[in-house]
């Protein structure tokens, strides 16, 4: 191992900021990270000991206890549960004659719930040591086992197994556009960088990922107190680009298929906003779970390389820039830009504090422009089409289209581009969707909305979303829902601040608490109480989204929380019986209720 | 002639640079904090010192005070909420005052009696933590640790070691140990290092001085956080 961790780190020029990269290497080969390799690994990269430690014990795909050969994490995502999840997972572990969180006694597989996967659109979805697999059924998942048991590497699957489908139902303006090769480059140099930006200016161009910032503003902040678009006096001062793929909000996977299809483009956006503000070096920053994708996205790096579209003197501008592929390790926060930030520089993912922002201070201290996977394909598509192009579409608020991910209760779940401004009813007869009771409108930390209110449009003024969109018909439960999505956030929440550190996982149990039928007369005003805490409170997006399920049913179905109420003033919030487990195992007692019974008596 | 910002209708001297609650400090004005110290960087992660700038909720301590801001601190809903987040840190651990040695001398405590927290509010967690008392002079209760990181940065700013980190993530959040194997007794902590003292409640506390100031002669037994803080932290501003 000491020889295999030492050409590793050698391999990685000893560079701390390659951590992850370097931890899931070992943690494929080893199937965790023995603590004889964190050892050599802080000493090899100069590193404390309990920073490495840290980083190993926040993301969810690194281990301290060995995992299986064959390590299977199933998605829990709502849209899989909607297609059985449950069921299936319990299924599977029957088969492998594994519990699910365990590794079987041979060592040979391991069995967990994960995250969203990205794969809505194609559930019930999962990862095989880190490889998506797709629209699993029993049958597959006999097929699954029966491969396990015959320890057969996953080289010699059925290809099958990993089919990810692009699934695009209705591209318009970005999604009818060919990979730009250069186009968008050459666009940019002519016009001029300072009047590209322009462009990117007029066209209105908002962030994809959801908080919508002004693209412009963010180039704009990025390169200021230099001259702003001039070669010259850039390649004074380091600047980054980091593309956003750390997809992780339940729901959404178009950014998946942008760069599964269209990644070219995607490039080439981060290309030209290299060329406007001055950076050299760009990062894409891939969530763990599109491990899938790494290969192909490293061939079209170097295709582009080899064509002069990254390196030297890219295209005879005298201007040099190229992108690393950085694989995220399972943590949701890592979406959020200054998080991702964090997990580029090797250390795990937990928000800064703000100011300074990104653009002045970001990777490695120095001005960083974080922008969303679309954002960057809108950005080469008006470098070579011009803003107004784009602004001619959408709202006056919301220029251009958004590129939807949607799944649920619908007949053709996919990719959908829509101009902002469309409503959510014709979304809806689109999709074959009917029946509808609601739909889950910016994933969890969105916004659910009722079926009196499919006259609302998608767009920042509106309803701002990342691009996920589930649909749920009139047999689904509000409350399952939102159940799911408290164990989500609570799961999630880096724990850096109190109230979502602990808000999250006192909102997870007070909504059990309700669901189970234990709730009473002032729970309601509990749970209410405490959303506006974490909401109000909290250090980031993650939290101060994390009552967004609970807060945005609540308004909309008072009376199906009050329904599930008992009709006693107060119930505590602990299960005495439950409670009083670990007394009667070491009394070596088995009558659960006794108690109860006694004090009843 | 200095610039200035407004917090709760008094005018507050500031220069560039400063944050919020280093201001209010220099100028008197107590913000409730437990993570902030202000010989070490800001953290901003208890979220106590939560004033509302021009609106908006903003930690007072990370946050950088501007020419006519208008700064909320002492209000009925903010104190309200500050209660319920030290409420929070109290069911998340395992807090016992009457049985803790800190009792009187606990910046958690004080805080709680400061805004009145009469009882936890919120189910308790019951986690089971551990103790670590294998070194010869200084222990560590994790039952009480609310992760501040004040241990961290003092050991990096002050004493120029790296003994604390914090690790994991969300609930699994914990104080870790630089030292191979994870013990404080194998780590290079001195008794006589800042990082031993600074702990607001008693996850770290010297061995064998628990009980040498009697219950009524400490800290906050006679006096209120706001004054002792301001006392401290005020002075050692004006350095």
């Amino acid at each position: 191992m000491q020889q295999f961790i030492e050409q590793l780190a050698q391999e990685n020029e000893f560079k701390p900021t390659r951590l992850l990269k370097i931890l899931r290497a070992v943690q494929a080969k080893y199937l965790h990270i023995p603590k004889e390799a964190i050892e050599q690994l802080a000493s090899l990269l100069s590193i404390p000991r309990t920073q490495i430690q840290n980083v190993v014990e926040f993301y969810s795909f690194f281990h301290s206890q060995p995992r299986g050969k064959y390590d299977i994490l199933i998605s829990s995502s709502i849209t899989d549960l909607m297609v059985g999840q449950e069921e299936l997972i319990n299924y599977f572990s029957e088969k492998l004659g594994v519990e699910i969180g365990e590794v079987r006694a041979d060592g040979v597989v391991s069995l967990n719930n994960t995250s969203c996967t990205g794969m809505c659109d194609q559930s019930l979805a999962g990862l095989v040591n880190g490889y998506a697999i797709t629209k699993l059924t029993k049958s597959r998942i006999d097929e699954i086992v029966e491969n396990v048991n015959k320890q057969l590497p996953l080289e010699n699957w059925s290809r099958d197994l990993f089919d990810v489908q692009d699934n695009i139902i209705k591209p318009d303006l970005l999604l009818n556009q060919k990979p730009t090769h250069g186009e968008a480059i050459n666009s940019t140099f002519e016009r001029g960088l300072k009047e590209t930006l322009d462009e990117v200016e007029k066209s209105g161009l908002r962030g994809r990922g959801g908080a919508g910032y002004t693209t412009a503003w963010k180039w704009k902040f990025c390169s200021e107190d230099e001259g702003i678009c001039d070669v010259s006096a850039h390649q004074q001062k380091q600047r980054y680009i980091v593309c956003n793929a750390d997809e992780g909000e339940p729901g959404t996977f178009k950014d998946r298929v942008l760069l599964n299809s269209y990644a070219d483009s995607v490039f080439e956006g981060m290309t030209v906003a290299a060329a406007i503000v001055g950076a050299t070096q760009g990062f894409i920053y891939l969530r763990g779970e599109y491990l899938h994708l790494y290969e192909k996205l490293e061939g079209i790096l170097k295709a582009r390389r080899d064509a002069n579209l990254l390196g030297k003197n890219i295209l005879q501008h005298g201007f040099d820039f190229d992108i690393e592929i950085c694989l995220g390790a399972g943590a949701y926060i890592c979406g959020e830009e200054s998080a991702l930030i964090e997990s580029l520089e090797g250390k795990a993912g937990i928000p800064r504090n703000r100011p300074p922002y990104p653009v002045t201070s970001g990777y490695l201290g120095k001005p960083t422009s974080v922008n969303n996977v679309e954002t960057f394909l809108a950005a080469a598509n008006i470098a070579v089409h011009g803003g107004e192009w784009f602004a001619n579409l959408g709202t006056a608020k919301s220029k251009g289209t958004k590129i939807l991910s949607i799944s649920g209760d619908c007949a053709k779940a996919g990719i959908y581009e829509y101009a902002f401004g469309t409503t959510i009813q014709t979304i809806l007869n689109d999709c074959g969707a009917t029946d509808v009771l609601g739909v889950q409108v910016g994933g969890p930390s969105g916004t659910f909305i009722a079926n009196d209110e499919f006259e609302r449009k998608i767009a920042f003024e509106d309803l701002a979303t990342g691009g996920s969109f589930i649909v749920f018909n009139n047999s689904r439960n509000i409350l399952d829902i939102v159940h799911n999505f408290s164990h989500f956030f609570a799961h999630e929440s880096c724990g850096f601040c109190t109230p979502c550190r602990v808000g999250t996982s006192l909102l997870k149990k007070q909504v059990d608490k309700i669901v189970e039928g234990h709730g009473s007369a002032g729970d309601i005003v509990a749970l209410e109480e405490l959303c506006q805490i974490i909401k109000n409170y909290s250090h980031c997006g993650l939290g101060q989204t994390a009552a967004n399920p609970v807060l945005t049913t609540l308004e909309r179905y008072p009376e199906l929380y009050q329904s599930m109420l008992k009709k006693i003033s107060y119930e505590p919030g602990f299960d005495l019986d439950k409670s009083l487990e670990t007394a009667r195992r070491m009394a070596h007692r088995d009558d659960a209720h006794a108690h109860l019974a006694q004090v009843e008596d | 002639m200095s610039k200035t910002f407004v917090i709760d209708g008094k005018v507050i001297p500031f220069e560039e640079g400063q944050t919020i609650i280093q201001a209010a400090t220099a100028a008197g004005v107590y913000i409730p904090h437990l993570c902030h110290n202000p010989k070490f960087t800001p953290h901003g992660s208890c979220k106590l010192c939560t004033v509302k700038v021009n609106g908006r909720n903003c930690s007072a301590c990370t946050f950088p005070a501007a020419e006519g801001q208008t700064v909320t601190n002492i209000t009925q809903e903010l104190n309200d909420d500050r209660e319920k987040i030290t409420q929070m840190l109290f069911v998340e651990g395992n807090h016992f005052c009457p049985s803790c040695e800190k009792t009187g001398n606990c910046n958690l405590q004080a805080v709680a009696y400061h805004l009145g927290m009469t009882d936890n509010h919120f189910p308790h967690f019951f986690e089971n933590r551990e103790v670590d008392a294998s070194h010869p002079d200084v222990m560590i209760d994790h039952n009480r640790c609310i992760f501040c990181t004040l241990c961290v940065r003092a050991s990096q700013q002050e004493d120029g070691k790296n003994v604390f980190a914090i690790s994991g993530r969300g609930l699994e959040k914990r104080l870790v140990v630089n030292s191979e194997s994870g013990l404080l007794k194998d780590s290079d902590l001195d008794v006589n290092d800042c990082a031993a003292h600074i702990c607001p409640t008693g996850a770290i506390l010297i061995k064998r001085t628990g009980y040498k100031v009697p219950i009524g002669q400490r800290i906050f037994d006679h006096a209120h956080i706001d004054t002792v803080a301001l006392a401290a932290e005020g002075a050692s501003h004006d350095e």
